[in-house]
């Protein structure tokens, strides 16, 4: 099977799932992670290795969709419930901008309350006030909310927040797309379809945007492998996805902790980052999530296909609340770039290099 | 199996054929770009002697006193006497640090400036009395070495009386590494050197007492002394062949700051994998967590490692939850370690006998 799908890869032949199948259940990892890296350095012949200074605040916790993975929300009415206002948000891009951030990724929970208003103004206010940051706000499933709210079709939503400045869009919320994990782990989100469309609407009006995956929790390989498929096909489509993030699931304090008691390890994760570098043959980036594995798996990540560094991520609720918390600073970075033996490269939020060093 | 370094593929001819590889191979390994390339073969030589078998032991670190005559740069853990936390563990101390289920003791201290060799001998006998069903592993070659620095007491002897009084196993520690440059610029020349270390693990093993190996790398050695080092450890293991399990130990870059950042995964997962590949007769490689971190630790099975060790004293391991015995903790965490990586948990004892297969 491995020779098979090293031919496959030298003739530039796609894989398929079958080949995927046994990428994520039985290749030996080390021999997935050598094809991974050479299909790397096919794509990006140097050792750089890019890293974007950013931040993640969340506007409100409140939500109406009872995620059973999420521990950051909170049900309208909840004492611990919190939703900021327009200043306040603006006030926290303005401490990212300060410490260098260009990139400011701004989610929150699904608050029926929020007009659509307050998206746009927060839009319009970070870009004339903060130049240098790039508004990269609102995964799909708040853009889903944010229509349903003020009576909208999500595309208006999305053209509105084209007027008013924005270009990308985070790709959070994409969990497994799987009709049957989705249905399982938040059935009130909708099916792969509510965030597909989001982004396939989203790419034809010229946004890019990334993909994530959450894994490991209730989802099969199958699960993973519809993943993959449905955003391979929207990339072959469209091409505006820029990178793909994958990451564990992280139990404490959600409703899943019940049932699962640990997040995955590094071997699993080496796996998926690995296995998704060979398989998503459109996709430009694959982020190495020190954030979320630790700066060791992150590191080690850097062997196993990755090419990006992700952020600083000076700010981060939804991790945080799961009791899982990592922090960086630019420095550290750039040293663990080159530690790992590649040379760091400060981008933007389009992948666009702002500094080598 | 193809490599991104080509300079790999006459030293992976030698491994499927079990030739030996040299001090050349080694150098181009360490100098190679092609880490998982190195790791694979690593992985077929572990795989090919222990399937997907990876070991582990409840054990518990003692370590007697941190008073010591030496000063090495790298320690950061020594005290002189009067000093702010110095401190030396009564007998009794240590005998109640023994707990239900621990299987191995590891015993290993600072070389105390007046402690008489007979304190250690009892020391050894009260543990051995209070617990005969664990097995004791202590005193480093370097602390052996002392015995005759301080009082005169050949190896031999002092080895013989604490087998006598309950001693099974010798850690490998104290090895740092073979370097006389290194010796001199890290201060330990006051310790046993490469050539003592090695007669006195060649003086155990003729005892029928087992030993282990270690390297401290991740400070400011060469790469060649590492392989110098491994290489002495292979030609010392063919003449005495006690030897069981070579432990690399990353610096640990808080205690003495002699580099700024502990040593990344991908070298230490490196290391693992040449030590692996040039220690053919060595029968295991650990990957001790501890000082790896878990992450490392784990995938660190992939790369030639066939053992985690684990302890029991360790405070990751006490803190993680409060409902189950320290050892039921400890295993549940290396179980995590080990079956991520896809690999079956063995739990051993201090001679690699086998306790229990874990499936």
């Amino acid at each position: 099977m491995l020779d098979t799908i090293r031919r496959k890869l030298e003739a530039g032949e796609r894989l398929d799932r079958k080949d995927g199948h046994w990428m994520l259940a039985d290749a030996p990892l080390l021999e997935l992670g050598a094809l991974a890296n050479e299909a790397r350095f096919r794509r990006h012949p140097d050792k750089r290795v890019t890293f974007v200074i950013d931040s993640n605040p969340n506007y409100t916790n409140v939500c109406i969709t009872d995620c059973q993975f999420c521990a950051f929300y909170r049900k309208p009415g909840h004492p611990e419930a919190w939703t900021l206002t327009v200043d306040e948000v603006l006030a926290k891009v303005e401490s990212a901008a300060n410490a260098g951030a260009t990139t400011v990724l701004l989610q929150g929970g699904h608050n029926p309350e929020l007009p659509l208003d307050y998206y746009l103004t927060i839009v319009r206010e970070t870009l004339r006030r903060f130049p240098q940051v790039t508004p990269h706000f609102f995964t799909a499933s708040e853009i889903q909310t944010v229509a349903k709210v003020s009576g909208l079709a999500f595309t208006d939503v999305l053209d509105r927040l084209k007027d008013a400045g924005q270009r990308t869009l985070p790709g959070g919320g994409a969990e497994v797309l799987s009709e049957r994990v989705r249905r399982r782990i938040e059935p009130k989100k909708g099916g792969p379809g509510a965030w597909m469309d989001v982004h396939r609407e989203a790419h034809r009006r010229g946004f890019k945007s990334t993909a994530t995956m959450m894994y490991g929790h209730v989802e099969e390989i199958d699960d993973v492998l519809d993943h993959f498929d449905a955003i391979r096909t929207l990339q072959d489509e469209l091409g505006g996805f820029t990178a793909f993030v994958p990451w564990s699931f992280k139990p404490n304090n959600t409703l899943l902790e019940k049932w699962i008691k640990q997040h995955r390890g590094p071997n699993a994760y080496l796996r998926m980052l690995a296995a998704s570098r060979l398989y998503l043959d459109n996709f430009p980036h694959v982020q190495a999530s020190w954030f979320s594995e630790g700066k060791r798996a992150g590191q080690i990540a850097l062997h196993f296909g990755a090419d990006d560094w992700g952020g600083t991520l000076f700010e981060e609720n939804v991790h945080r609340a799961a009791e899982y918390v990592n922090t960086i600073t630019v420095e550290e970075i750039v040293a663990l770039i080159r530690e790992a033996g590649f040379t760091p490269a400060q981008r933007n939020t389009e992948y666009a290099i702002l500094r080598a060093y | 199996m193809r490599f991104a370094d080509t300079r790999l593929e006459p030293i992976w001819e030698k491994v499927k054929s079990d030739t030996r590889l040299d001090r050349e191979d080694a150098l181009t390994m360490f100098e190679s770009d092609d880490l998982l390339g190195v790791g694979r073969m690593a992985d077929h030589v572990k795989t090919k002697r222990e399937g997907d078998r990876v070991y582990f032991v409840i054990n518990r670190h003692i370590t007697p006193t941190n008073l010591c005559v030496l000063s090495c740069s790298f320690c950061g853990f020594a005290r002189k006497p009067g000093q702010a936390g110095a401190y030396e563990h009564t007998i009794e101390d240590m005998v109640a640090m023994v707990k239900d289920e621990t299987r191995e003791v590891h015993i290993v201290g600072g070389h105390h400036p007046d402690w008489p060799f007979e304190y250690y001998e009892r020391m050894i006998e009260a543990i051995h009395h209070a617990r005969p069903d664990v097995q004791i592993k202590a005193f480093t070659a370097a602390e052996i070495d002392y015995f005759w620095r301080r009082w005169k007491i050949e190896p031999v002897d002092a080895l013989t009386r604490l087998k006598a009084a309950g001693l099974q196993s010798m850690p490998g520690g104290g090895a740092e590494i073979f370097s006389p440059r290194l010796a001199k610029l890290l201060k330990y020349t006051g310790k046993a050197d490469p050539e003592r270390w090695c007669e006195i693990h060649g003086i155990a093993h003729s005892l029928g007492l087992k030993t282990n190996a270690t390297m401290l790398y991740g400070h400011v050695e060469r790469l060649d002394e590492r392989a110098d080092h491994m290489l002495k450890l292979r030609e010392q293991q063919d003449r005495s062949g006690g030897f069981v399990t070579f432990v690399p130990l990353a610096y640990q870059e808080k205690a003495t700051q002699l580099v700024p950042r502990q040593t990344p995964p991908a070298d230490s997962l490196r290391t693992i994998a040449i030590a692996r590949l040039i220690l053919d007769n060595f029968a295991h490689i650990e990957a001790y967590w501890v000082t790896l971190g878990e992450e490392t630790a784990s995938v660190a099975l992939h790369f030639g490692a066939d053992d985690v060790n684990g302890t029991l004293e360790d405070e990751r391991i006490q803190h993680l939850s409060g409902a189950q015995t320290p050892a039921g903790v400890a295993r549940e965490q290396l179980f995590r370690m080990i079956r991520d990586a896809g690999k079956v948990p063995v739990e051993r004892d201090a001679l690699y006998n086998v306790v229990k297969v874990w499936n």
